[in-house]
């Protein structure tokens, strides 16, 4: 399967309290959490985005807090895929857990710039740039998380475990 | 054969996942001693683990629900999220749920009631939950879908992370520095991801003579270097604080003498002065005496990094006798009720009111923007938090400077950034 999208780019270490500011924290509401997507970083984003956008950042991508509410908020607010350097890892989990596909690849990061066309296969993990013709390679993702994805998220993956002893 | 050697990481890990051994990078299933989520983190939670279809909890006496980061409610919509979570945890029989006026900041208060101890695995929706390594456990913080799963089955899946081994050397330590310097300082060196993936092993002559407060410290801002944990060692002194808490056993792991750290760091305590990280990221650190003039206009003293009684004390013996700077507001927030109560028999609360602080019930409050203290545009504030994000104490062009307790209230005290011999 492939998503295809145009780029919204940001910098290095973009932390949770950007994605979404604690200040909107009192709801978990995903469609009121998308409507002040990444507003810290970018406070024109919520109104510009649209569905099947990808965001491409640097390194440290989502660090911070644990907030599950930061991966919701750019998954609610319509965004097919995060591609960055790095991720934190707390915001890694989350991602797969909810299930908003992440890339990781510093070339592609350093590579593409604001308004790209960009393809990704989400099995392979190859990004294709088709502004500026150029290819790179996501970081593989590892079978027990490609699990997971297939379980449709760890909650699935979970009953199916649980299914045997305890189901209602 | 003969095993290698493991790091206390590895062997608490290898103990909960049933195993002999595990190595950097693998992934593997562990048994969990504690869940923990909060009033922002396990309505979510709440909402995943339903979908699952349990009956019950995995253990009712292993989950902590801790509303502490915009209580007392402070507005309908919070009010409704903790709602949840006090239904929850009566319909599940949850033991340890704590309301407002028995509860405090869930870093400070979980160890302070016996709930974490050493060698256990404790895992939480809530970055900070790494502050527990300072007891010699493996902690760390995940988002609300993988503690729902934790709550529904007791276990969590885990990448074991490699180690990097920080040996703070030396006794000739800076009369005002504290566990928070060191962390900085750390910080500083490192950078933001600089201990991404990875567990933070602390070690060496100054760690041993840090008091457990200023361990809690440094394990809380692990997770500030991108670390999965932050562990200390386990000695006499983490003995004598789990003694009289613990209400089950506890084990003590230490680190092998031929166990692999992907980096080893080295610093010696005295060239550690104290620290101040400039807006907007913790490794923007600078010692005290090359900060410059910085006014401020607030200055918070409290959070899960520093709202513990040694902090408090080291607040009251700069603040005494002294006078909060007209331009600025001090607020001072105990971490938890009980180090409330403790501080106010030593006499601390009636030197910070005296001083014109304002000092509150415990709660997160201002430490994540939330309510308590939020900064209106341009204002600048000195805090003893953990984070200096864009926008984390409120307006997104404020400013946040962190720094240890005697540093912010000497700042209170003259209205700028200040050290506290200046205050003497
Ligand atoms: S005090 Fe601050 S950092 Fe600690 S748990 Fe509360 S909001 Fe998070």
């Amino acid at each position: 399967m492939t998503i295809r999208g145009r780029v919204w780019k940001f910098g290095a270490d973009v932390d949770t309290d950007a994605i979404i500011p604690a200040r909107y924290l009192n709801t978990s509401d995903p469609a009121e959490l998308a409507k002040h997507c990444m507003e810290d970083a970018d406070p024109t984003f919520p109104a510009k985005v649209r569905p099947g956008d990808i965001i491409v950042a640097g390194k440290n991508f989502g660090c911070g807090s644990s907030r599950e509410h930061a991966p919701i908020a750019i998954k609610a607010a319509g965004v097919a895929a995060v591609v960055a350097a790095s991720f934190a890892r707390i915001f890694y989990r989350n991602a797969f857990n909810i299930g908003l596909p992440i890339f990781e690849s510093p070339e592609a990061a350093e590579r593409i710039e604001e308004g790209d066309e960009i393809e990704i296969d989400l099995n392979s993990g190859v990004i294709r740039n088709l502004t500026r013709n150029e290819e790179y390679q996501a970081t593989a993702i590892p079978p027990f998380m490609q699990e997971l994805l297939a379980a449709g998220g760890l909650i699935n993956y979970v009953r199916k475990k649980v299914g045997k002893e305890c189901i209602r | 054969m003969n095993a290698m050697g493991m790091t206390i990481t590895e062997k608490i890990l290898a103990a909960h996942a049933g195993r002999d051994e595990v190595h950097p990078g693998e992934l593997i299933n562990v048994r969990i001693d504690l869940a923990l989520a909060n009033d922002i983190t396990a309505p979510v939670a709440i909402k995943e683990f339903e979908k699952i279809g349990v009956e019950k909890v995995f253990d009712r006496d292993r989950i902590a629900l801790v509303p502490d980061h915009f209580t007392p409610n402070k507005d309908i919509k919070s009010a409704e999220q903790v709602k949840i979570v006090r239904e929850f945890a009566r319909r599940y029989g949850i033991t340890n749920y704590f309301e407002v006026g028995r509860m405090g900041i869930e870093h400070c208060l979980l160890p302070q009631e016996g709930l974490v101890l050493p060698g256990d695995v404790v895992i939480g929706a809530d970055s900070h939950t790494c502050t527990y390594g300072a007891l010699g456990a493996f902690a760390t913080g995940v988002g609300s879908t993988d503690l729902a799963a934790a709550m529904a089955t007791g276990e969590v899946w885990l990448k074991v992370p490699e180690s990097i081994k920080f040996i703070i050397k030396g006794k000739k330590w800076n009369k005002w520095v504290s566990g928070k310097d060191i962390i900085l300082y750390i910080i500083g060196k490192i950078g933001v991801d600089g201990a991404l993936y990875k567990a933070m092993e602390f070690c060496g002559e100054a760690i041993s003579d840090l008091s457990m407060d200023g361990r809690f410290t440094m394990a809380n801002m692990a997770i500030e270097a991108g670390a999965k944990n932050g562990i200390f060692a386990p000695d006499e002194k983490t003995r004598a604080y789990v003694e009289g808490r613990a209400r089950r056993p506890y084990k003590f792991y230490y680190s092998d003498e031929d166990a692999n750290y992907s980096e080893v760091y080295e610093f010696d305590i005295s060239e550690i002065e104290p620290q101040v990280a400039f807006p907007h990221l913790p490794e923007n650190t600078r010692p005290i005496s090359e900060v410059g003039t910085v006014y401020i206009d607030q200055a918070v003293i409290g959070s899960c990094t520093n709202g513990r009684i040694e902090d408090l004390r080291v607040a009251a013996q700069v603040l005494r006798g002294k006078k909060v700077n007209p331009n600025v507001r001090l607020i001072i927030i105990p971490g938890t009720q009980e180090i409330y109560l403790q501080a106010l028999k030593e006499g601390l609360i009636e030197v910070f009111i005296e001083a014109g602080a304002a000092v509150s019930t415990p709660t997160c409050g201002p430490c994540l923007g939330g309510h308590m203290g939020i900064l209106a545009k341009g204002e600048k504030a000195i805090a003893t938090t953990n984070r200096n994000f864009v926008g984390r104490m409120g307006h997104p062009e404020s400013e946040v400077y962190l720094s240890n307790p005697a540093v912010a209230a000497a700042s209170a005290i003259l209205g700028r950034i200040a050290s506290p011999e200046e205050v003497e």
